[in-house]
């Protein structure tokens, strides 16, 4: 775990930009662990993902110069991570392009089909180590626009402001999508609770 | 299923009304439709917790082999230990 007594706040950004090394430290404590989420939930494969973080860092370095300070560090960092992640994306082969095509999602698609109602179900007996394993593979079956979003929103709590200018959205753009993603995955996950209790009803 | 105009019209709005971003007129509308439509009541209760297990769960984290893999890579070793708690 990052070291919680850094914050954005205390992470000095003219030794920053001056490449301090010990300023460089402190940002990567503070920032790992959320890029690598992001990252690891856009190309699905933490190794590579492992690879993506390392190149995000470098490239931060490199670049730092240009931060000028107007939005935050850590959108700003999330950007970079983002367009790393995407420039790998796009290099794959199409024959490693993972079995799993992304489905599309269509607006008409968005239609609740699911009314299974899971509510009530007793948490600690439904948050298996498959149900988590099915909840992240549901986020790699997301159209990769809404993930981002959605990892960015619902997860790393950024405010919609925020996600628009790391992701280059307007903010309609970032409701609209955060909306389908999670649509998408409420169907997704009512499916799993659905077949997993053995309640066709 | 949810397939009448009210339903789908609520549904447009459903992320608005659970992030408290929609207005009041419209938090009435919904919270009127959703007391009178079961299935909408489920669609939200369901999208909300959909919502909190991903929130609460969804979070991949570095292993402590790939932080370790990673400092190494970015020459900060020496400050491998601080970022530790």
């Amino acid at each position: 775990m990052a070291d919680s007594s850094i914050t954005e706040a205390t992470l000095n950004l003219d030794r920053l930009r001056a490449g301090d090394k010990a300023a460089f430290a402190q940002m990567v404590a503070l920032y790992a662990d959320r890029l690598y989420n992001l990252i690891v939930k856009l190309l699905g494969n933490p190794q590579e993902a492992e690879d993506a973080l390392q190149e995000t860092f470098v490239n931060a370095f490199r670049n730092i110069h240009r931060f000028e300070g107007r939005s935050q560090l850590g959108t700003w960092l999330y950007r970079i991570a983002h367009n790393t992640a995407l420039m790998r994306l796009r290099t794959r082969r199409p024959d490693t392009i993972s079995i799993d095509e992304p489905v599309t999602v269509e607006d008409g698609e968005m239609l609740p089909r699911q009314i299974y109602d899971w509510r009530d179900l007793p948490e600690d007996e439904m948050l298996t180590g498959e149900a988590l394993a099915y909840m992240e593979a549901a986020i790699q079956q997301l159209p990769e626009p809404l993930r981002a979003v959605f990892v960015l929103r619902d997860i790393e709590e950024l405010s919609t402001a925020e996600v628009g200018e790391a992701l280059n959205l307007s903010e309609p753009a970032v409701k609209s999508r955060l909306h389908r993603a999670r649509l998408f995955l409420r169907e997704r996950l009512s499916e799993y609770f659905h077949e997993r209790t053995g309640d066709h009803v | 299923m949810c397939e009448k105009p009210d339903c789908k019209q609520l549904l447009e709005s459903l992320s608005l009304y659970l992030d408290d971003e929609a207005e009041e007129a419209l938090c009435a509308e919904i919270e009127q439709h959703l007391a009178e439509c079961p299935n909408c009541r489920i669609v939200v209760d369901t999208l909300s917790k959909t919502m909190r297990f991903y929130h609460d769960h969804g979070h991949a984290s570095l292993s402590k082999e790939a932080r370790e893999r990673l400092y190494t890579a970015l020459d900060l070793n020496d400050y491998l230990r601080d970022s530790e708690s």
